[in-house]
């Protein structure tokens, strides 16, 4: 019922996203009344979706349910909005419109169970709208707690990134509920088609239920874990968005943006996590590069290279902002505050010479200490030659490489080769960058690493 | 990532129409907006303006500029204070916009892009100039 109320109404329109490139500045006309009214809808969404499906969640105990009945009350308001104006509370709207749903819902299975007849008798209370057109501000007050409205988003986070789902699922799931992005900009923000995304939804909701998730903040001692897995999963929307080849589709959504953006919204919901403030500095830090970070024609500009006039002054106060608040917990820092620090590090530095490596190079140690990978350890060897010389941190990367713990990476052999470089071997610094390049997956950057190569 | 600035404007009669309601609750009022905005995630920056009365207008429509004290003369609008949103389009601005604890008539909230970037020609030197600057002015 669900799925055919989603096909029906919010299929791709061709008419709306026929608009021509460049982005949504003053003036663009985007296609009509009809995609204009629609993206009002969107943009509802946007900022009610995780209070929506949170309180429905809430309200019917069923996180799959709440779901389902939320994307119906969304697909309604795509049809109903445009046709009869936004209401006046759309929030309401929305709330008053899933609840009739889940009643429904609840109507239909107590056919077969006498205890969702009850559940329908009871939660039908005051529900005499039901089937009628959604009423004004009476009934939603029957859901909107405001004192419980933080503690079901935040539980609402923790269901969308719960371990049991997979890395893919607790992504897409996390976008559509907290973040309030429609399967369609989902689908778009991945570059996979729609039904992929919906398939991918109702798959997580599936593995939930059957594994019996209860719709609720963790307890104390599953909390580090459960925090760890919401954090990761904030952290590879931001990757996903940092990485993506970037802004030849004005209607993909910016997921790097949303990653932050659901960071702050963590961040307010979980003020007492360091790790929290520390993965949004590590977010804002990092995206204030984004301005320098491609050259003219697309191509990647290293951080040595960068142009650091172009960094975004105002995400790097908001980024150090929120790292003091992580080192003012006083417990140290984790993996993500320990980045974001390194992160301040070069955000403060005039120039790649003036940088403290020196501490950074401390920073890396003590990030190998708490999140032991020969990544960190790589990244350190280079900081170690920034600050002491290429000579000592060759015996770092020599190391690696008895290990073969980076065999078939082409990192490990593009930074022996610079090292080499820069020890005068010549011949021996040609052979890893000739590697390298051949292990180098990026065409873009395997030219660099050949050119490198060829001039020695 | 755009940011729009909802820029407050209003008429005398509006203005005046605010002032009649008690200040606490004005106050609580709009402390509960900026908290959704906070909430959200999407709230950047954001200043009020004291009374216009204690302002002065300087006029340029004629050869040297011309000193008036007070928004008093042709005035038909106030801009009385503004917030900076980081969101996705235009449409959210619009949306978070619709929902400022603001009444009264002549009453107005303006959703302005704020230039980016990426709205200047990089080679300037005063382009650059400014970029520096904003790192010491930590400014939007």
């Amino acid at each position: 019922m669900a799925q055919a109320a989603r096909h029906r109404v919010i299929v791709p329109d061709g008419g709306a996203s026929s608009g021509g490139p460049g982005r949504s500045g003053p003036g663009t006309d985007e296609g009509g009344a009809a995609a204009s009214a629609r993206r009002a809808v969107e943009a509802v969404w946007r900022i009610e979706s995780a209070r929506v499906v949170g309180a429905l969640a809430r309200y019917t105990g069923d996180f799959a349910l709440a779901e389902d009945v939320a994307s119906e009350a969304l697909a309604e308001a795509l049809v109903a909005w445009p046709r009869d104006g936004v209401p006046r509370d759309p929030t309401a709207w929305l709330l008053t419109t899933g609840r009739r749903r889940a009643i429904d819902a609840f109507r239909r299975r107590a056919g077969r169970d006498e205890r969702y007849a009850a559940l329908a008798r009871d939660l039908g209370e005051g529900g005499a709208h039901a089937g009628a057109a959604p009423a004004g501000r009476d009934e939603p007050d029957l859901l909107w707690d405001p004192d419980r409205i933080d503690d079901d988003r935040l539980a609402l986070v923790f269901v969308a990134c719960h371990p049991v789902l997979s890395k893919e699922a607790r992504v897409a799931l996390t976008l559509r509920v907290v973040a309030g992005l429609t399967s369609e900009q989902v689908a778009r923000a991945f570059l996979v088609p729609v039904p992929t995304i919906q398939a991918r939804i109702t798959r997580a909701k599936k593995t939930l239920a059957a594994a019996r998730v209860p719709f609720e903040v963790p307890p104390a001692e599953e909390r580090g874990e459960r925090l760890a897995s919401v954090l990761n999963v904030l952290y590879l929307i931001f990757t996903e968005g940092s990485t993506a080849s970037g802004g030849d589709d004005w209607m993909r959504p910016d997921l790097a943006h949303e990653a932050i953006r659901l960071a702050r919204v963590l961040v307010r919901l979980a003020p007492g996590e360091p790790e929290v403030h520390g993965l949004l500095a590590l977010l804002e830090l990092t995206a204030a590069r984004f301005p320098a970070r491609t050259g003219p024609d697309g191509e990647p500009v290293l951080l040595a290279d960068q142009d650091r006039r172009r960094w975004d002054a105002s995400a790097i106060r908001r980024g150090r902002a929120a790292l003091s608040r992580a080192v003012a917990a006083g417990r140290g820092l984790g993996p993500y505050g320990l980045q974001a620090a390194i992160a301040e590090q070069h955000a403060v530095a005039p120039s790649v010479e003036a940088t403290d490596w020196e501490r950074i190079v401390l920073l890396y140690e003590a990030l190998g200490r708490v999140a032991p990978s020969p990544v960190v350890e790589l990244n350190r060897a280079v900081a170690v030659s920034m600050a002491s010389g290429p000579a000592s941190a060759l015996e770092i990367v020599d190391t690696l490489v008895a290990t073969d713990v980076l065999r078939g990476s082409y990192l490990l052999p593009s930074v022996r080769g610079e090292l080499l470089t820069r020890l005068g071997r010549r011949d021996e610094a040609r052979g890893e960058l000739e590697l390298a390049a051949r292990l180098c997956g990026n065409r873009r950057e395997r030219s660099v690493l050949e050119r490198k190569a060829a001039s020695l | 990532m755009p940011k729009y600035m909802l820029i407050m404007r209003g008429t005398d009669e509006g203005q005046a129409a605010f002032e009649e309601i008690d200040f606490t609750e004005v106050i609580a009022a709009m402390g509960r907006y900026n908290e959704s905005m906070m909430d959200a995630g999407v709230l950047v920056a954001g200043e009020g303006l004291a009374d216009a009365s204690e302002g002065s207008v300087v006029d340029f429509s004629n050869e040297s500029p011309v000193v008036t004290d007070g928004p008093y003369g042709e005035t038909k609008e106030l801009f009385n204070g503004f917030w900076i949103l980081d969101v996705a389009s235009k449409e959210e601005a619009v949306e978070w916009a619709k929902r400022a604890p603001l009444s009264g008539p002549g009453t107005k909230l303006e959703v302005r892009r704020v230039n980016g970037v990426e709205d200047f020609p990089q080679d300037n030197e005063w382009v650059q100039k400014e970029a520096e600057w904003r790192k010491q002015l930590g400014t939007e």
